[in-house]
């Protein structure tokens, strides 16, 4: 009876928790929320700190200047970083060009075409190329690419050397190598979200346009490809963002050379690649420290950019598409083109 | 009865064409990592001995290049640090948003911040952390820890995130209903349900982590010798690679292959494991 009796034992009930029992949830709550705030903190502490120590070159050459500024060189203290910037964005998007199409094709015939039974196996493997760190990737590229592909790479040159930005004498590490290997880093983390986009087409669609005698081709490009564009836009951008920070494999491959290629087979450097290789020597001269902070800060803003390019992407498109099913309930799968 | 009309021979071969260059583009990715994992098989066992896993590094540019010894420990314990300081971080701020902050306008900040982060260029937070830590006072392993914590903490975040919500409500509400405070619902009940999921994300940020080169380049630095003081220079794998590959002598960038084989199977290793754990999930 006194055990579980409500009565009041002195002035509170006995359901009622002590004061300190009641304290314990306000305090967890508050390490929790001190945890979240800590690390808006710690990104805006980065933010400041890059700034601030990037001010040197930035009030030196002015932010355009230092941006936009061909010459970067180390011996006269001109730091103008459009040659990194520009082999940046360059080997970026060879990467997106070689990668993504592959990407798109191994989800679309992963989760389309395949048999059944090869879905799990298939899709571990591609996702396995992520497990395997950058420096292994610039060391395989440096002693077996950049060696192996050098004919491969003038007969490319030769071949298209009408094209803008093609031909001439190759040089081993090149623009190109660093985008084909780009282009193998950022391939499973573009085919992983394209998978899960496409798996997420209502079978409804894909069953109407083969009910109305479409091939397999044509209901992945009637009905799956139009459902699935805003999602593969976005795994994209998010790959680029990958390309563009990337520093160790795109090192050892690009061949380090701070002037503007005049074609894809040419050497030369990034913004994350200079960062690695000068810094070292750059202590002990404020200037050009400044000057690699500046990088960094032209780099994150960079990706900072096309990351978040790239979630309004994604997020469109998932909302769009959890509107989709109501109103396309019954139309045809064209109607998902708008969604 | 009438029959379907056929289809026509164009769009057949349309069809035939496209579905060839699909599989095409599925053989295209596996190409790069059935040629990488060989050719690291193959350069790399004819490097692995006793003495590669026992000796460290000499230094001698002429002479026996000496082993890895050194750089393998100062990666375990370069990455044990990051972790202990990134996974109950990460943890606690996935909880923070998924038991109190929920669809709330700071929840929503906090989540765009943590984005932020997961798309920092890991050399950039070196460059950080090498400004707020080591000017003054020097390279040291646990510096290189804090840039990989830095590294690592969205990832378990986010991965987290996603593995807490998928915890029914009605666990929570019959706990809540039984009059247990909230800080036991969350430790007794919302954690240990969601331990699995929690462990796999956590397995696959250190994997993720253990495999970083820049951000170790200017807080942990390169040495030769072992130590397990957390306040000093500490060696580790992938600064180890990356040095070798670039001294134009066989004898060393044949040490790099070894290192890099010895990398990518610890690295494996705790991937695997993490997808063997994700797949017996049951939450």
């Amino acid at each position: 009876m006194e055990a579980g009796s409500l009565t009041p034992r002195g002035d509170r009930s006995v359901l009622e928790r002590s004061p300190r029992e009641r304290a314990a949830d306000p305090i967890f709550r508050a390490v929790l929320l001190g945890l979240g705030l800590g690390v808006l903190a710690i990104i805006l502490y980065f933010f400041i700190k890059l700034a601030s120590e990037s001010s040197d070159a930035f009030s030196k050459f002015g932010v355009l200047g230092f941006t936009f500024g061909a010459d970067w060189d180390v011996s006269r203290l001109q730091f103008g970083a459009w040659p990194l910037l520009f082999g940046t964005i360059v080997s970026s998007a060879i990467a997106l060009i070689v990668g993504v199409p592959i990407a798109v094709a191994t989800a679309l015939f992963v989760t389309e075409l395949c048999p059944r039974r090869l879905r799990a196996p298939l899709s571990i493997l591609v996702d396995l190329l992520a497990a395997v760190p950058s420096v292994v990737y610039g060391l395989w590229g440096f002693l077996f690419l950049v060696p192996h592909l050098r004919g491969f790479q003038q007969f490319l040159a030769d071949t298209f050397s009408f094209l803008p930005f093609v031909g001439g004498t190759v040089a081993g590490p090149s623009y190109f190598i660093a985008g084909l290997i780009l282009a193998i880093m950022i391939l499973p983390i573009v085919s992983a979200i394209t998978r899960e986009v496409v798996s997420r087409v209502p079978v409804e669609h894909k069953e109407a346009a083969l009910a109305l005698g479409a091939t397999r081709w044509e209901m992945i490009r009637m009905a799956v490809l139009p459902y699935s564009r805003a999602g593969i836009t976005g795994a994209s951008m998010l790959g680029l963002g990958r390309a563009l920070g990337e520093t160790i494999a795109v090192t050892l491959v690009i061949g380090n050379s701070p002037s503007i290629g005049k074609q894809v087979f040419d050497q030369g450097y990034t913004l994350a690649a200079v960062i690695a290789n000068e810094f070292g020597e750059a202590a002990n001269q404020p200037l050009h420290k400044s000057a690699l902070f500046a990088a960094g800060l032209v780099l994150f803003l960079l990706t900072l950019a096309v990351n978040a390019a790239a979630r309004a992407i994604v997020q469109r498109s998932e909302r769009g598409q959890r509107a989709a099913p109501a109103e396309a309930a019954g139309a045809a799968p064209a109607a998902a083109v708008g969604a | 009865m009438s029959s379907l009309p056929p289809v026509s021979a164009r769009r057949l071969r349309t069809d035939r064409v496209m579905r060839g260059l699909l599989g095409a583009g599925t053989v295209a990715a596996l190409i790069p990592l059935v040629l990488v994992i060989y050719y690291v098989l193959l350069k790399g066992l004819g490097a692995l001995s006793w003495s590669f896993f026992s000796t460290d590094p000499t230094g001698n540019f002429l002479g026996d290049p000496g082993g890895i010894k050194s750089a393998i420990l100062g990666t375990i314990e370069i990455v044990v640090l990051a972790s202990v300081i990134a996974i109950p971080i990460g943890i606690g701020v996935a909880l923070y948003l998924v038991e109190y902050g929920k669809q709330g306008r700071l929840a929503y900040v906090i989540r765009y911040f943590v984005d932020v982060m997961t798309g920092v260029p890991s050399i950039v937070f070196g460059l950080f952390v090498y400004v707020t830590l080591v000017v003054g006072t020097g390279y040291a392993a646990w510096k290189g820890s804090v840039a990989l914590a830095l590294l690592m903490l969205p990832i378990v975040a986010r991965s987290s995130e996603v593995v807490l919500l998928l915890v029914p409500d009605s666990l929570r509400e019959a706990a809540l209903a039984l009059g247990t405070p909230r800080w036991r619902v969350v430790l007794r009940i919302v954690l240990p349900t969601a331990a699995s999921g929690l462990v796999t994300g956590a397995l696959l940020s250190v994997a993720r982590a253990a495999g970083e080169t820049a951000p170790l380049l200017f807080t942990a630095s390169l040495v030769n010798g072992t130590n397990f003081a957390l306040g000093k220079p500490t060696n580790s794998l992938p600064l180890q690679i990356f040095s070798d590959v670039q001294q134009a002598q066989d004898r060393l960038q044949q040490r790099a292959w070894g290192a890099a084989l010895t990398l990518v199977a610890l690295i494996l290793l705790l991937t695997l494991f993490a997808r063997l754990l994700a797949s017996r999930r049951t939450v």
